[in-house]
């Protein structure tokens, strides 16, 4: 009898797009996965050990902390798994195996968890790691990936962009990082997670649109200006680190300025200073500027202004 | 006409698939009890005017309106008054409501006399009319239509718009509607559009009905009311958003429609100021669409007072998946929790809905999907997370009294975090606080 029935009650709305918070990290997932395949086929089989003890070590990390904590185990949004992967795609091929071990412990906890979890890391987790690894062994960091220059006096494959064909720096037969030399399979992945709806176009847009126009003016070459897109982490940086929920702006409008920040930042490290590779420091120092950003870019409230008279 | 589209928003696809097989209603039967209850929407609930154990007829007014704001109730059936009852509402409480036991015979009472060339009758008349007949907002909202209709002529009104958008998922009441009695709408636009002095007419449609866009126009041609098809996109029938959709004014954060000229009616609404004008009608029945988990989703006139198990029953009966009861849209509505509770003249919808997603366990990850769904241009997450911490200054600071309460963010977020609760619950202490 239906009046038996016990019917549930709650506040509308009362149904859901359906979007999980697991299902846009496996979408990231998926994104990231031709850019690894390819690295793991040019750099060789160890690039993959990098990327499966990075992830591993990642989702261990977390387990570690919420059974330390006594909160529930937060694995399964597979957040770890995306900054195990972001972490590995950062490291050349020939780091030891510890590094990632420690790195993704210095991105999930010290920078995630002890600032809340996830969505509250001020700022990406794996970029950050990166940049504490690169300045506690910058020779590791720097590897046989960069075995034509000396890494310690900055010189990097991306001072020598223009020793590259522009088709090598373009389908990634160059040395650099695991994940960032491929950028057919990058572009693959953004296209993929725009596609999706898992991240705005505003902020890889800008940064990428931004970049070009700044090298462009700088170096009075179009070519020039395609051999820095196409050099470095921009484009991982731009589709999958960049566009990191917490630590940018929420707003549409501060989405662009983050995008054009990360920009103008990395052209200033790649032009005026020595540091090797510009586009993790950039995005990191944006992400600092994310709160202000979004606290200044509040969208207009409906009806907030032009009243009739 | 340009058409001003809003911001943020959301579609809801699946759902909002156009319905086949329900774009007309069926007269659903009358209840063997009616319950009519006291309070019909927004205002004064109704004193009653019948005892126990009388003799009522099809059309009889059984309630008075304690105050202006407020609207008659009539009893939908001919027959004995069993008393003053209580019932389940959707609101999760309970409240009182006239029972009718219904004879069968739908004798009917004397009607009010039709009233000919309303375009030139006295405005004082028509809104009389208005209030007799016990029409209220049947968009939901229940607002009385004479008190709208009223409006202080200080507020200069040039333009009355017409909300066709049935925005909302699942409903396709006003869509019957809209393709039955088009003229009879038109005619309730024209009719109300004079009662406000208002120059300009215009019924905004949603365009995924072009049937009911092409019926409209056929019944509006030569009387100088516009049908506008409007982009389908929730909450495009949000009153603000319908406002700036037709005519690209913006009700001002807090204000009314009037406040920018323009008055808005369902077109529910209209149809019935048609009818009681031209045909002397009360409100007795309305639309209501039944719809989801159940065996026959259909469109039904139902007399007020129906119980909404009645409806299901006549659809077929609930499908076993079915663990929610929706009284409205699946957006905006409200939960019911008893098959008992009545059809009120603000129910479009009875929706049947399975299981709820359950929230995750992780909390906002700033994904900033509810600031771009936001309509209203607010940052919901962060409204929400004052809510929650009990900081209703931030809250209030933040906003939180320019939010429709139209869903859209708890909908799109991927935590499952129930933003629209939390930032009603804002609302609701703002509001204390201020008396």
């Amino acid at each position: 009898m239906q009046t038996a029935k016990v019917w549930r009650v709650a506040s509308s709305p009362h149904i859901h797009a359906g979007r999980t918070v697991r299902g846009i990290m496996l979408d990231v997932i998926v994104a990231l996965l031709p850019a690894g395949a390819f690295g793991v086929a040019w750099f060789g089989v160890r690039a993959l050990w990098v990327i499966a003890v990075s992830v591993a070590s990642a989702v261990a990390w977390e387990a570690l902390w919420c059974w330390l904590v006594k909160k529930p185990c937060t694995v399964g949004d597979l957040s770890a798994v995306v900054t195990g992967l972001l972490l590995a795609y950062n490291l050349p091929a020939t780091v030891p195996l510890w590094l990632p071990v420690v790195g993704t412990g210095l991105a999930i906890v010290l920078v995630k968890q002890c600032f809340g979890g996830l969505g509250q890391n001020f700022m990406n987790p794996a970029l950050a790691a990166r940049a504490i690894l690169m300045s506690s062994w910058v020779g590791l960091m720097s590897g046989n990936a960069y075995t034509l220059v000396d890494a310690a006096t900055s010189a990097t494959p991306l001072a020598q962009g223009a020793d590259y064909a522009l088709e090598a720096l373009f389908w990634g037969t160059i040395p650099g990082c695991i994940g960032e030399v491929c950028k057919p399979a990058l572009l693959a992945g953004g296209l993929y997670l725009l596609a999706r709806g898992v991240i705005s176009w505003r902020i890889p847009v800008t940064m990428l649109a931004v970049s070009f126009g700044l090298f462009w003016i700088s170096l009075g070459s179009a070519e020039g200006a395609l051999r820095q897109v196409l050099s470095g982490g921009l484009l991982l940086g731009a589709f999958f680190m960049a566009t990191d929920y917490a630590s940018s702006p929420t707003t549409p409008v501060g989405r662009l300025i983050m995008g054009a920040g990360c920009a103008l930042v990395l052209f200033v490290i790649r032009t005026f200073s020595a540091l090797p590779e510009g586009c993790s420091y950039a995005i990191l120092f944006m992400n600092l500027a994310a709160p202000l950003i979004e606290r200044f870019t509040q969208p207009r409230v409906f009806g907030e202004v032009k009243r009739r008279a | 006409m340009r058409m001003h589209a809003f911001r943020g928003g959301i579609h809801p696809s699946r759902e909002k698939a156009p319905p086949s097989g329900m774009d007309s209603a069926r007269e659903a039967a009358s209840p063997a009890l009616a319950a009519v209850f006291l309070a019909q929407g927004a205002g004064a609930p109704c004193k009653p005017l019948v005892k126990a154990g009388q003799r009522v007829l099809m059309g009889e007014k059984i309630g008075e309106p304690a105050g202006f704001v407020g609207a008659p109730i009539h009893s939908p059936v001919s027959g004995r008054v069993r008393g003053i009852e209580t019932r389940p509402n959707a609101a999760g409480r309970s409240s009182e409501a006239i029972v009718v036991e219904n004879d069968g015979l739908d004798e009917r009472c004397e009607p009010l006399a039709p009233m000919e060339n309303p375009l030139e009758a006295p405005v004082e008349a028509l809104l009389a009319r208005v209030r007799e007949a016990g029409i209220v907002g049947m968009g939901g909202a229940g607002f009385p239509a004479h008190v709208k209709l009223a409006a202080p002529r200080e507020k200069k009104v040039d333009t009355l718009l017409l909300n066709g958008a049935e925005c909302e998922p699942y409903l396709s009441g006003d869509h019957c509607l809209m393709l039955a009695a088009a003229g009879d709408i038109c005619l309730g636009a024209r009719i109300a559009a004079y009662m406000t002095g208002a120059q300009a007419i215009r019924i905004g449609v949603e365009d995924n009905k072009p049937g009911a866009i092409a019926a409209l126009r056929a019944a509006a041609q030569g009387t100088g009311v516009e049908v506008c098809p409007l982009r389908t996109r929730y909450p495009q029938g949000g009153e603000k958003q319908l406002i700036y959709a037709l005519t690209g004014r913006r009700v001002p954060s807090g204000g009314l429609p009037m406040d920018v000229g323009c008055v808005v009616l369902n077109v529910a609404t209209a149809h019935a100021i048609c009818a009681a004008v031209k045909r002397g009608e009360v409100v007795l029945r309305r639309i209501v669409t039944v719809a989801g988990a159940v065996a026959v989703p259909a469109n039904w006139y139902a007399r007020i007072g129906t119980p909404i198990g009645d409806l299901i029953e006549a659809c077929g009966g609930a499908l076993p998946a079915a663990q929610r009861l929706i009284l409205g849209g699946p957006m905006m509505g409200m939960a019911a929790f008893d098959l008992r509770t009545p059809i009120g003249k603000t129910t479009g919808g009875v929706l049947l809905l399975p299981a709820a997603r359950r929230a995750e366990t992780g909390g906002c990850i700033r994904c900033g999907r509810c600031v771009e769904a936001c309509p209203m241009g607010l940052m919901p997450t962060r409204i929400a997370h004052y809510a929650d911490k009990g900081m209703v200054e931030e809250a209030k600071a933040a906003r939180a009294m320019d939010c429709v309460e139209c869903g859209c963010c708890a909908y799109v977020c991927p935590a499952g975090l129930p933003l629209t609760q939390s930032i009603r619950a804002a609302k609701r202490e703002i509001a204390r606080r201020k008396r």
